[in-house]
C-alpha cells in the first residue's frame, strides 16, 4: 500500500517537474510585473479600482491588464480571453463574475470554468481573528484548503429518461485527492502547523468521500510530525460554531469547502475581511475568500475593501514582492484594528473610500516612498 | 367520488380507534383530510390502525449505539415514573453485522406500531461499502421524507446568539444520500445526487403547510442552484410552485454558503427553512451548535404513515457512552414530541415543562453546556419536578 502510494506520488512529481520545464517564464519585464485583472460584477469593479489606486500610490511595480467578462453574454469568448490573459501572465486578481440563474443550464458558471480550465486545484483561505473586529469567537486561526476543481462542482447533470428526476454527479478521483492532500500537508509543514483535519461525509458517501479520506491518510503517513484526523462535515460545522479554536488546517472536497469557508468567514467577521487564493501548478488567481458579488451594495461606496486589498497582498507575496506586501498589509491591519474605521458590514459607518484613504495614509506615514496623496 | 364518501364513512366508524395517526395527519397537514385522501385514492385503506390497545400505545424503541441505550433507558424511566400509557417494543440493531436482518426486523416493528423512538445506529467506515447506513435504510424504506428540527434558544443556556427560533425542514430520502456510487474507472468515483420533482414538491408542500399551521411568516429555500443548475434548480422551481399557493407566506431563497455565513452572524433573520438532504444536514448542525449543542435539540422524521423520533443531530456519542455525562435533554424532548404525535398532550406538556424547568431554573447542566451535572442528576431532577407538579406518579 505504501509502495503504491509512493509510486503514485513520485509519478505525479515527475509530471510536475516536466511541467515546470515547459512553464512560461513570469511576465516580468524591466522589473515590472504584469497581472491580469478581471473586475467581475457587483462590487468587483469598484474594489478593483481601489486596488489599482493603492498600488499606484505605493509605487508597486505591477501593471494590470484589465479583461472584462460580461456575465450576461451567452458566448464563452469573454472568459476564454480572460483565461488566455492569465496563461500569459501567470497571475490574476479577480472579482466574482455573476452566474445568472435565469439563463439556461447549458450556461456554465464563468468562475467555475476559469478554475477548471486553469486547473487551479487548491483554494486556500486563511481565517484569522483580527483584534479590532468584535466577533463572538476569539483567537480563531484556521487554514482551509479546499479542492477546487472536482467534487460537486463538476457541472455534470442530466435529467434522466424519466422526467422530473435529475441526477447530479459528484466526481472524486484518486489523483486529485492525493494532490490536494499533498498540497495541504506541504502547506502545513511550510507554515509550521501541527494538525490537519480532513472533512468528509464518508459514512454516507462511502466510495466517494471514502476515497478522499483514504488518500488523505496515505499522504499523512509521509508527514509524521503533523497530526492527522478526520471529522464528518456536520459535526465539523457544529464544532465550528461552538469551539472554532480547535481547528488548525482543514482539507476537504469542493462543496464542504464552500460551506466551511463561509462559516469560518462569518465567524471572523464576515465576507468583507477574508481574502482567498486559488493555486494551480502554473497559475494563481486571487480573489475575496467567499466570492460574493455583492450586487445589493454595488456602487454605493459601502463595501468593505479589506478582503480585496488583502487578496492583493497575497498576490504581491506570490510575485515575491514581500516588502510591498507587508507594508500594505500592515497598513490595512492598522486601519482595521487601530483606527476603528469600520464599514457597515462590521457595524461601523465608514465608507469604502474612507477606508482606502486611511490605508494610504498609514502607508505614507510608515512607508519609504509614495506619491503625494 | 364513491371512494371519497366510502372513506369518509369509514373514518366515522373508526374514529374512536384512529385517535393517534389520522387526527395527527389533520393537524400536520392543515388542510382538510379529504383533500389529502383524494390525492392518495384508495391507499388509505391498507394503513393499519394505530397500535393502541386498552388505552395504551405501543411504540418501537431502537436503542442504537453509543449513548443511545442509556438515554433511552432514562426515557423509559421517566415515562414509567409519570405513568405514561406507552409500552416500548425494544428492537436491537447490531451495527457490526453485515446482514440486514436486524434493521429489517426494526422496520417491520415500526410498520406495525407506526411510531418509533430511536438512538443513532453507528455506521462503521471500515466495513465494506456495500454495507449501507442503517439509519439511512430505515428512513428510505419507511419513506420518512421530512426531517423536522425546531431550534430555539433556551433562556437557561448560555450561547453566543440569542432569540433564535428556526424551523428546519430537510428532505430526508433522496439528494446526496441516495447511496448510489460506483467506480467506473479505477481511481475515479462518481456519486449520484438525485433530485426528483415528486419528492421536491412533497417536501415543499410539507414545509409550507407546517409554516401555515404554526403561523410562520417566511420560508427560505436553501440551495446551490448557481452550480447545480438542473438538480437544485429543480428543487428551487418546485418550492416556487408550491409557494405560489400560499400567498400569506413570504418565500425567498438563499445559496447554502451565504446561508451558513448568515447563520453564524445573524441567525435571527431565519424563520422556516426548507432544503435538500445534505444542506439540511449541515444547516441543522450549525443551528444546533448555535442554540447550545447536540444535547439539546430533538428531531422528528415524518412520513405519510410513520413517524420516528430521535435527537436532531443524530450523534452516536461513542466517546461519552456509559460515563453518565451525556445530556438527556434532546432524547427526552424527542420523547415529548412523540407523545404529542400520539396525542398524549398532557403528558407531553408535563414532561416538557419539567425538562425546561430543570434547564432554565435549577440550571442543572451537563458538561456539554458547561455544567457539572451527571445524566442521572438531570433525570432525577426532572422526575422530582414532575412529582411535585404532576397529578399522579409512581413512588420516587
Amino acid at each position: 500500500m505504501m509502495a503504491r502510494s509512493v509510486c503514485s506520488l513520485s509519478g505525479t512529481l515527475k509530471l510536475v517537474f516536466s511541467n515546470r520545464l515547459t512553464r512560461p517564464p513570469p511576465a516580468r519585464y524591466g522589473g515590472r510585473h504584469t497581472v491580469t485583472l478581471i473586475p467581475g460584477d457587483g462590487i468587483g469593479p469598484e474594489l478593483a479600482n481601489h486596488v489599482c489606486e493603492l498600488f499606484r500610490f505605493c509605487c508597486v511595480p505591477v501593471d494590470f491588464e484589465v479583461v472584462n467578462v460580461d456575465s450576461s453574454m451567452d458566448s464563452e469568448e469573454d472568459i476564454d480571453n480572460a483565461i488566455m490573459a492569465i496563461r500569459r501572465n501567470g497571475v490574476a486578481l479577480k472579482g466574482n463574475i455573476e452566474t445568472n440563474h435565469n439563463l439556461p443550464p447549458s450556461y456554465k458558471s464563468r468562475n467555475n470554468l476559469l478554475r477548471t480550465t486553469l486547473d487551479l486545484y487548491a483554494n486556500v483561505m486563511h481565517c484569522q481573528s483580527l483584534p479590532g473586529v468584535t466577533t463572538r469567537h476569539r483567537d480563531i486561526d484556521v487554514m482551509i484548503i479546499r479542492e477546487n476543481t472536482e467534487g460537486e462542482y463538476s457541472s455534470l447533470e442530466h435529467e434522466c429518461s424519466v422526467p422530473g428526476v435529475v441526477e447530479c454527479l459528484k466526481i472524486i478521483t484518486k489523483t486529485k485527492s492525493l494532490r490536494i492532500a499533498d498540497y495541504a500537508f506541504r502547506t502545513a509543514r511550510a507554515k509550521g502547523r501541527r494538525l490537519v483535519t480532513a472533512v468528509h461525509k464518508a459514512n454516507i458517501m462511502k466510495l466517494g468521500d471514502g476515497l478522499f479520506l483514504e488518500c488523505c491518510k496515505e499522504v499523512a503517513s509521509g508527514y509524521p510530525e503533523i497530526t492527522f484526523d478526520s471529522m464528518i462535515v456536520d459535526n465539523t460545522t457544529m464544532q465550528l460554531v461552538s469551539r472554532p479554536q480547535q481547528f488548525d488546517v482543514m482539507v476537504m472536497p469542493n462543496l464542504y469547502g464552500n460551506i466551511v469557508s463561509n462559516v469560518c468567514a462569518g465567524l471572523v467577521g464576515g465576507p468583507g475581511l477574508v481574502p482567498g487564493a486559488n493555486y494551480g501548478e502554473d497559475y494563481a488567481v486571487f480573489e475575496t475568500g467567499t466570492r460574493n458579488t455583492g450586487k445589493s451594495m454595488a456602487n454605493s461606496n459601502t463595501a468593505n475593501p479589506t478582503a480585496m486589498l488583502l487578496a492583493s497582498c497575497l498576490l504581491l507575496d506570490h510575485l515575491k514582492l514581500h516588502a510591498y506586501a507587508s507594508m500594505i498589509r500592515r497598513a490595512i491591519i492598522s486601519t482595521v484594528t487601530e483606527t476603528q474605521l469600520h464599514t457597515a458590514d462590521l457595524g461601523g459607518q465608514g465608507s469604502t473610500s474612507e477606508v482606502v484613504q486611511s490605508v494610504m495614509n498609514a502607508v505614507q506615514s510608515t512607508g519609504p516612498l509614495t506619491l503625494s496623496i | 367520488m364513491a371512494a371519497h364518501t366510502a372513506v369518509l364513512s369509514m373514518s366515522k366508524i373508526l374514529n374512536p380507534f384512529w385517535g393517534g395517526r389520522l387526527g395527527n395527519t389533520v393537524k400536520v397537514f392543515g388542510t382538510t383530510l379529504t383533500s389529502h385522501r383524494n390525492k392518495t385514492g384508495n391507499r388509505r385503506d391498507d394503513i393499519p390502525p394505530p397500535a393502541k390497545y386498552g388505552g395504551r400505545h405501543t411504540v418501537t424503541l431502537i436503542p442504537g449505539d453509543g449513548i443511545g441505550p442509556e438515554l433511552l433507558n432514562h426515557v423509559r424511566e421517566v415515562f414509567r415514573f409519570s405513568c405514561v400509557p406507552v409500552d416500548f417494543e425494544v428492537v436491537h440493531v447490531n451495527s457490526a453485522q453485515e446482514s440486514e436482518d436486524d434493521i429489517n426486523d426494526a422496520i417491520t416493528a415500526i410498520r406495525r406500531n407506526g411510531v418509533a423512538l430511536k438512538g443513532n445506529i453507528e455506521t462503521k467506515h471500515t466495513m465494506a461499502p456495500s454495507v449501507k447506513s442503517r439509519n439511512n435504510l430505515l428512513r428510505t424504506t419507511l419513506d420518512l421524507y421530512a426531517n423536522v428540527m425546531h431550534c430555539q434558544s433556551l433562556p437557561g443556556v448560555q450561547t453566543r446568539h440569542k432569540n433564535i427560533d428556526i424551523m428546519i425542514i430537510r428532505e430526508n430520502t433522496e439528494g446526496e444520500y441516495s447511496s448510489l456510487e460506483h467506480e467506473s474507472v479505477s481511481g475515479v468515483v462518481e456519486s449520484l445526487k438525485i433530485i426528483t420533482r415528486v419528492n421536491s414538491l412533497r417536501i415543499a408542500e410539507y414545509a409550507f403547510q407546517l409554516a401555515r399551521e404554526k403561523g410562520r411568516k417566511r420560508v427560505t429555500a436553501v440551495h446551490k442552484a448557481n452550480i447545480m443548475k438542473l438538480g437544485d434548480g429543480l428543487f428551487l422551481q418546485c418550492c416556487r410552485e408550491v409557494a405560489s399557493g400560499y400567498p400569506d407566506i413570504t418565500f425567498d431563497s438563499m445559496i447554502v454558503d451565504n446561508t451558513t455565513m448568515q447563520l453564524v452572524s445573524q441567525p435571527q433573520q431565519f424563520d422556516v427553512m426548507v432544503m435538500p438532504n445534505l444542506y439540511g444536514n449541515v444547516v441543522s448542525n450549525v443551528c444546533a451548535g448555535l442554540v447550545g449543542g447536540p444535547g439539546l435539540v430533538p428531531g422528528a422524521n415524518y412520513g405519510r404513515d410513520y413517524a420516528v423520533f430521535e435527537t436532531a443531530t443524530r450523534n452516536t456519542g461513542k466517546s461519552i457512552a456509559h460515563r453518565n455525562i451525556a445530556n438527556p435533554t434532546a432524547m427526552l424532548l424527542a420523547g415529548c414530541m412523540m407523545l404529542d404525535h400520539l396525542k398524549l398532550y398532557d403528558y407531553a406538556t408535563l414532561i416538557r415543562n419539567a425538562i425546561l424547568t430543570t434547564m432554565n431554573e435549577t440550571r442543572l447542566h451537563t458538561a456539554d453546556i458547561g455544567g457539572q451535572g451527571t445524566t442521572s442528576d438531570v433525570v432525577q431532577s426532572i422526575m422530582r419536578i414532575i412529582h411535585s407538579t404532576g397529578p399522579l406518579t409512581s413512588a420516587l
